[in-house]
């Protein structure tokens, strides 16, 4: 049996009056391949600024590898293990590629590298993604798809052990799609555990093993991919009634 | 002693009503557009001037020529965005080199007006200046008061533009809320660009009650930078009542502080409750929470 | 290679700067000098936080003020060597900016810009009433006898801003290149992005604020014993203020070596300025050089020469692929 790598327990988020999240609760395996869908405003992105850190919960408990983590700033979370790449890429971008990668690595993931190895770490992620030979391009000049595998290979450089991939893929193209979709797969490999959020329904059926639904910041679903499609309740949140 | 508060309290209410249209023009640019026009008081102390000069050749009235020079501001004011627009805001520099870009716009005014008129106080001559009225005991120069009267008029005058107007809604959802902004069918630019015109040409109008105020030299803006700030940020970043509200407890603070402690300590005033107000309250004290 | 290139530049300057005390007597050549690297450490420190944090301080002249005055204060009530003078100055000044910093770091930069400013303000308000340090009317500040092995005082202090100015440089230079350096370039481009690569974005904003303020306080430390009478006036200039923001702003503000550039230019532009014309077309040239850099080449002097080399990497990359 794969041990929890985080815990969501109670999760609760609120906004003046507005309750983004209300007591969700889910868990992630090792190396587990989750999405987490729902529609516009259903609290996806509240969801993972709470798991990031960039927000604080109100209330319930975020524990990552059996720690509890709920009180620890965003920086602490990325030493532990914990990226996540962004909706809208934020790129650095008075840096080349490569320079971008070395922030992770210099701070994140500091303390798992060989601080000797800096440069030849982030050439190897880079090859993974295909994209050693964009290294000492300028990161500000980069095309909507390229930026985005830009942002993928400097969460890879903080060296995660779970990886938030915050819609990776809205507005490409199908082939694209199917490039971005391949890297996760390799990044799943090695053994990091994947948060999916996502839009494009064919990504997450193909990717991910199980899915949690969110809809009005409440949890309506946690499946299998199959039986999540075929849920009643998911599908009125989705088409309305 | 009582006589002595009162009297403090009524002055400060009439200095904060002028400093009310100073930090008008701030309240729009800086609450509403983000822009953060550090030379706005330099540009009032440049509307001073002009009715220094009408004033001197043609004894024209002060407040008259204000609202004359306020739609010259307001295509000064257009021109300025378009600047700013296509420098900084365009290619996302606005944090760092736009910072710097009014800093040094300040300088520059400043400078040429000291080029121009020299360091030596100038003051403006009109009926009205030097008589008092009285109620009881309680003074009201007019000196001050007239311009507490049309500051609060103008003020009153943007608010219920910024309400009640197609225009002035605009110039309230861009900053907070675009998608309401492309519903009503405007464009950011030129809603932007029209909000710098109104905010330049309150600058007109407040320059000329500055000057029937206290004479002016033109280094005197730089005491208004932190009072218009000030405002601004206690009345809750571009809230329009919250701006005059602001502005009157400025003024009844620093007044009550020069009666009672020396006027060398008023600047402090408005400058150390900023301090705390940014410290603390980020959101104003008349902000919503 | 770089690293012995930079050091080797540090001992030619203190060397040159030692022989100019022995060569030079005009004292004139000593005061403009003074002035143009008192300009470059204001302008090295500015930069720490302005340039390399992205973070605007508007109120340099308040945290040099502090040095000025704290160095008025302990002369005074102690008579204190001037090293520890600088180096009190230099604590004082940095707590402030720590102080400034933790409590508005947190927000949005432009609120951090308005608070310097503000607390410049404040300081001049208490400068202007604390009678100990001469209050409105200012106060005269005697050179002490002893110059050591100098000629005069004057040449004592000039080597002193000589040694502080090199100082402030390698300080600024090993944070820009240093995993500080790295992180702070990171906050700067995003804020968000950084902290969540790991980097400390609030600790990081308080070091450089910091460094700031401390190199600033060591700026003003030396300057009573200079001009031997001190106002607020003459302490809060705003030309100290402007040519902090302006040095770097022209010299381009993402490189160490930016504002050492921008303060040699303009500050050699402005004694002559200053000397052949007069003091407020010198301030008109600083303030339409600013805008004009701003607006025409953000990059400043540095990025131009930056990208001059990049480009000529680019074309010899073509010509031999």
């Amino acid at each position: 049996m794969a041990e929890n790598i985080l815990v969501v327990d109670q999760l609760t988020k609120k906004f003046g009056g507005f309750v983004a999240l209300d007591s969700v609760s889910f868990e992630l395996k090792e190396n587990e391949r989750l999405g987490l869908i729902g529609p516009n405003g259903s609290g996806k992105t509240t969801m993972i600024n709470c798991v990031s850190g960039a927000l604080f919960n109100d209330a319930g408990k975020v524990v990552f590898e059996n720690q509890d983590i709920t009180a620890l700033p965003a920086f602490k979370r990325a030493k532990l293990g914990i990226a996540r790449s962004f909706q809208i890429p934020k790129p650095f971008h008075s840096m080349s590629v490569i320079q971008n990668l070395l922030i992770p690595l210099e701070y994140a993931a500091w303390d798992r590298v060989d601080h000797h190895r800096l440069q030849e770490e982030a050439m190897e992620i880079l090859e993974l993604v295909g994209f050693q030979d964009r290294a000492n391009e300028n990161s500000a000049s980069l095309t909507q798809v390229d930026m985005r595998k830009l942002e993928l290979s400097r969460a890879l450089a903080a060296k995660p052990k779970l990886l938030v991939s915050d819609e990776a893929m809205a507005g490409l193209s199908s082939s694209e799609v199917d490039e971005i979709l391949e890297i996760l797969f390799k990044l799943n490999d090695r053994g990091v555990a994947v948060i999916m959020i996502e839009h494009i329904m064919r990504a997450v059926t193909r990717f991910c093993e199980r899915i949690v639904v969110l809809d009005a910041g409440k949890k309506i679903a946690d499946d299998i991919a199959e039986n999540v499609m075929k849920d009643p309740e998911v599908e009125r949140a989705y088409l309305g009634e | 002693m009582t006589e002595l508060f009162i009297n403090a309290v009524v002055s400060g209410l009439l200095l904060g009503g002028f400093y009310a249209a100073v930090a008008l023009g701030l309240s729009i640019t800086f609450g509403q557009l983000d822009i953060v026009n550090i030379a706005h008081p330099t540009i009032v102390i440049f509307g001073a001037y002009i009715a220094y000069i009408l004033n001197e050749t043609f004894g024209l009235d002060p407040v008259l020529i204000g609202l004359v020079f306020a739609p010259v501001f307001y295509v000064l004011g257009m021109g300025l965005y378009r600047i700013y627009y296509y420098s900084f805001e365009r290619t996302g520099q606005e944090s760092l080199s736009g910072l710097a870009f009014f800093f040094g716009l300040m300088f520059i005014i400043e400078v040429c007006l000291i080029l121009t008129f020299g360091v030596d106080y100038r003051l403006v001559s009109a009926p009205y200046i030097g008589q008092t009225w009285k109620i009881g005991f309680v003074d009201f120069p007019l000196r001050m008061t007239v311009p507490f009267i049309v500051a609060v008029v103008v003020t009153l005058a943007v608010y219920f533009y910024m309400s009640k107007t197609f225009q002035g809604r605009a110039i309230m959802a861009v900053s907070q809320d675009r998608l309401a902004l492309q519903l009503m069918g405007a464009d950011p630019v030129k809603v932007k660009q029209s909000a710098l015109g109104i905010a330049i040409a309150t600058a007109a109008i407040a320059g000329a009650l500055l000057i029937i105020i206290q004479p002016i030299e033109p280094s005197v803006g730089r005491l208004f930078i932190g009072r218009a700030f000030a405002i601004v940020v206690l009345g809750g970043m571009g809230s329009i009542s919250g701006t005059l509200m602001a502005a009157l407890v400025i003024g009844v603070a620093e007044s009550l502080i020069s009666t009672f402690y020396g006027p060398s300590w008023a600047p402090a005033v408005s400058f150390g409750l900023l301090l705390l107000t940014l410290a603390f309250r980020p959101q104003g004290i008349f902000g919503r929470a | 290679m770089k690293i012995n290139g930079f050091w080797i530049g540090v001992l030619i300057v203190l060397a040159l700067g030692y022989a100019f005390t022995f060569f030079v007597d005009n004292e004139f050549y000593f005061f403009a000098v003074y002035v143009v690297l008192q300009g470059l450490i204001m302008a090295v420190a500015w930069n720490v936080l302005g340039g390399f944090t992205g973070y605007v301080n508007f109120g340099s002249a308040g945290f040099f003020a502090v040095g000025v005055y704290t160095s008025i204060a302990l002369n005074k009530a102690f008579a204190l060597p001037l090293p520890l003078i600088i180096v009190a100055s230099a604590c004082i000044c940095g707590l402030i900016g720590l102080g400034t910093g933790y409590l508005t770091l947190r927000l949005k930069g432009v609120y951090f810009a308005i608070a310097t400013l503000a607390m410049a303000i404040v300081f001049e308000t208490v400068a202007n009433n604390w009678e100990y340090v001469g209050g409105a009317a200012g106060t005269y500040v005697l050179q002490p006898e002893n110059s050591f092995f100098f000629d005069s005082y004057v040449e004592f202090l000039f080597m002193v801003m000589v040694i502080l100015a090199v100082f402030a440089t390698a300080l600024s230079r090993y944070l820009s290149i240093s995993k500080i350096g790295q992180g702070l370039a990171a906050i700067r481009d995003d804020e968000t992005a950084a902290e969540c690569m790991g980097v400390p974005t609030l600790r990081l904003k308080l070091i450089s604020a910091s460094i700031m303020g401390g190199l600033m306080g060591i700026a003003g430390a030396p300057f009573p014993f200079f001009i031997s009478f001190v106002d607020p006036l003459s302490a809060f200039s705003l030309l100290i203020a402007v040519n902090a923001i302006a040095m770097p702003m022209i010299g381009g503000t993402a490189y160490w070596y930016g504002p050492v550039i921008g303060a040699l230019l303009l500050g050699t532009i402005q004694e002559i300025t200053t000397v052949t014309i007069s003091s407020e077309l010198n301030l008109l040239v600083v303030g339409s050089l600013l805008v004009a850099f701003i607006t025409l080449a953000p990059q400043g002097i540095a990025g131009l020469i930056h990208d001059l080399k990049n480009g000529r990497q680019k074309a010899k990359d073509k010509s031999h692929g």
